[in-house]
């Protein structure tokens, strides 16, 4: 049987972390796993934080507790400070790291950390971190939309859990619509090559 | 074709709870259902619209303009002998809760299920009332799902049961049930179903006047008697483990004590009880856990529903043992679990020690700006709620407006900048508020009302206002859709979504039809002229109705900008 793991995704109402989510959920099943996915609907989806989680190894419950998240997935700087206190000092961090800046900062009601140096402070205190900039190896593939799926290419490329890239990038071509199928799988590559070369 | 009607049995397709309940539904060969969208039960009602819109499905779906009348369609067809299934979130349980519990005398007789989709923590509602007291209230059977394989059997169980029974089943999820995918095994579709039904005029059954009522009354104790002795070996309930340690758990908490025992590695020393038929509860079964145990932790979200009753009936038959859970401070009523504290409390009784993760000192990180939701870039109630605004400046009401409001994406007008919500109750309340603030104050008062809130239960508010003389001004948001829940059409709507050909009630004439006498339709993106009908109808001192009309933006993009 294989390990207990615990997968958080965080990102910002409309980024579609719930895509790469469902599109690894639906790959570990195929490939044979036990796996659980937890989404959020609702209100939060208006701009707000939207959290995702994958469950391996057999566990039920769809909710990560402090200090338990064996691999983080974030699609946004701000947000992935505050999903720290969900990581271990082993957890893996792949972080895009192209703010979003939320209207709170905007009205000028607070400041918005420093991302670079606060990369850097991640980094120090976790040593399987990942952080670079998705949007533009989106862009690259042909959409900015594609953020999540350069990610979920880098949490394969991390190799911390076990699925092959062929299987995503076959649920890619089967699941996302056919006209975007083309930019994503080029979106999958550019993130797992982050990872990988 | 829509993946839910693909008839593969054996296959395993990833589904929400949500998605599995309609699965569920659909192999049990439903044939009419409604219901009124709320989060976290939407993705049933979205699914079986869009299934509606298939032949192959065999299926009559509608979303109804509230929650009553959504239970009163589901339980009309089922008396003519359909199954039918009706879903909402908990509070709309409260709209409907006046069919309910009648409904429960009357019963039924095509099988049908009523979902309610609880939302502990208020991810997006306004309380956490824990429904299923309304199993207990109305005296209905109710099943609990741990998770969306379970949400399918259960729902597919639920309408035999129901049939079996001639009573609806409750089927109670969380916010954390509904939402959360897992491999479902898919059962098979039925070749037929009744889809056209045939009512037997029986009045001694279906009129409870008092003399029925009275009847039906010991009917239904005599049928949730029954329910009971279903309760007591139905494979939902069950045990695993034969340790001294007893564990009781429903629901989401009965993974994570699932999980714990797992990671604890503890299987040897714990007995497991998993409750899914959670009303009635299985007297018998409870009683044989009892005295097998030495103890009992109970692990169930909210309030103590299964606590309560194992202590009434350790009490009553005798058995002197702990019984630990809320009482006992090991678990709170608030909100919903974090799997940590249910391992912590498993932990605790069994005298082991948990090792911590190891986590780096985070002491450094700065306070974090907050990321609440707010109204999209764009969105017309900003432009309406700005030309609000403006003509009270103008008029110089500003400071002693009260802005009631209700419930939808505009409720986000709370926060700043916008800052006009500071009175809401429940789905209409805006307007039945504003009546008694305009009775105790001479303040000015608006209020906030959402097209589809509207038609829930907006309008026989507003004709009490006029009967009564109330004197407010109410802002009909008629953006044509159920924005905050996924865009579900009300019958109001201009922008359809694609093949939805209803006729139109528009609130204009509704809202005259009440008998308002100031009615104006503004469109919101006209800054001035917007602000000019405000200034005019806030300086007259009676009731007024404004509609602010232009579509969702967000709703205006997916379906292709077409009105
Ligand atoms: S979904 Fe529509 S109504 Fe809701 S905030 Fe966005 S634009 Fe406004």
């Amino acid at each position: 049987m294989m390990a207990f793991q615990r997968i958080l995704f965080t990102g910002v109402g409309g980024q579609g972390t719930l895509l790469a989510s469902r599109l690894l959920g639906e790959t570990m099943m195929e490939e044979g796993f036990p796996v659980r996915v937890s989404e959020v609907h609702g209100m939060a989806q208006r701009g707000g934080v939207v959290e995702s989680t994958v469950m391996l190894g057999g566990l039920e419950g769809p909710i990560i507790s402090n200090g338990e998240a064996d691999i983080l997935v974030s699609f946004e700087p701000l947000e992935t400070l505050r999903a720290l206190p969900k990581c271990h000092e082993g957890t893996w961090i792949i972080s895009n790291i192209i703010p979003i800046q939320p209207f709170t900062v905007r009205l000028g009601q607070s400041g918005y950390p420093d991302p670079g140096k606060w990369i850097a402070f991640i980094k120090q205190l976790f040593k399987n971190t990942v952080a670079f900039n998705a949007e533009s190896l989106a862009r690259q593939a042909g959409t900015t939309r594609a953020v999540n799926i350069v990610l979920l290419g880098a949490l394969i490329g991390c190799g911390a859990i076990p699925v092959s890239p062929e299987h995503l990038k076959r649920n890619i071509k089967e699941k996302i619509k056919p006209k975007f199928v083309d930019a994503n799988l080029k979106a999958f590559e550019l993130g797992l090559a982050q990872v990988t070369k | 074709m829509h993946p839910l009607i693909t008839d593969n049995p054996g296959k395993k397709m990833l589904l929400l709870g949500n998605e599995a309940i309609v699965r569920g539904a659909l192999e049990a060969g439903l044939a009419v259902a409604a219901a009124y969208p709320g989060t976290p039960s939407s993705e049933i009602g979205n699914n079986l619209f869009q299934l509606a819109g298939e032949p192959e499905a065999r299926l009559y779906f509608e979303f109804s303009t509230n929650e009553k009348v959504a239970m009163e369609v589901a339980a009309a067809a089922s008396a003519a002998g359909l199954r039918s299934l009706t879903c909402m979130k908990h509070v709309g349980m409260n709209v409907a809760s006046d069919v309910l519990i009648t409904l429960a005398y009357i019963g039924t007789k095509g099988g049908m299920v009523i979902v309610t989709a609880d939302d502990p923590s208020m991810h997006s509602s306004q309380n956490e009332q824990d429904n299923r007291y309304y199993a207990r209230l109305a005296n209905l059977p109710m099943l609990e799902p741990a998770g969306p394989q379970e949400a399918r059997d259960m729902t597919k169980a639920a309408f035999e049961l129901s049939e079996e029974l001639e009573l609806p089943v409750i089927i109670r999820t969380t916010t954390r049930t509904s939402h959360v995918r897992g491999p479902v095994e898919l059962g098979p579709l039925p070749v037929t179903k009744q889809t056209l039904g045939e009512f037997e005029r029986t009045p001694g059954r279906w009129v409870p006047v008092p003399g029925v009522a009275r009847v039906r009354h010991k009917v239904l104790l005599e049928q949730v008697e029954k329910a009971q002795k279903k309760a007591e070996s139905s494979v939902f309930n069950r045990i695993g483990g034969s340790g001294k340690t007893g564990i009781l758990a429903s629901g989401v908490a009965a993974c994570y004590v699932h999980d714990t025992i797992m990671e604890l590695g503890c299987e040897e020393r714990v007995s497991f009880l998993r409750l899914g038929f959670t009303y009635p509860q299985p007297r018998e079964l409870l009683i044989e856990f009892l005295k097998s145990v030495d103890k009992v932790l109970v692990v169930e979200e909210l309030e103590p529903f299964q606590e309560d009753t194992l202590k009434v009936l350790a009490n009553e038959v005798k058995i002197n043992i702990p019984i630990l859970g809320k009482a006992s401070g090991h678990f709170s009523r608030l909100y919903e679990f974090d799997p940590a504290m249910v391992k912590k409390a498993i932990a605790d009784i069994l005298g082991l020690e948990t090792k911590g993760p190891k986590v780096p000192d985070l002491s450094r990180l700065p306070e974090l700006p907050m990321r609440p939701p707010s109204l999209c870039q764009g969105c017309p109630h900003r432009e309406t709620y700005n030309a609000v605004k403006g003509a009270l400046d103008l008029l110089g009401y500003t400071p002693r407006t009260i802005y009631p409001t209700d419930i939808g994406c505009y409720t986000l007008g709370l926060l700043p900048p916008i800052q006009m919500a500071d009175y809401l109750l429940c789905m209409g309340s805006s307007v039945g508020t504003s009546a008694g603030f305009s009775v105790a104050t001479d303040q000015k008062i608006v209020s906030f009302i959402g097209d589809s809130t509207f038609f829930h239960s907006g309008i026989s508010s507003l004709v009490n206002a006029v009967h009564n003389e109330h004197n407010f001004c109410l802002v009909v948001l008629d953006n044509s859709t159920t924005a905050m829940t996924g865009h579900q059409p009300n019958p109001g709507i201009k922008l359809s979504p694609p093949g939805y050909e209803k006729p139109r009630v528009p609130i204009e004439d509704v809202v005259k039809a009440c008998g308002v006498k100031v009615v104006r339709k503004v469109n919101p993106y006209k800054k001035e002229a917007t602000i000019e009908v405000f200034k005019e109808v806030l300086a007259e001192d009676r009731l007024s109705v404004v509609i602010a009309e232009a579509p969702c933006i967000l709703y205006y993009k997916r379906v292709g900008g077409k009105g």
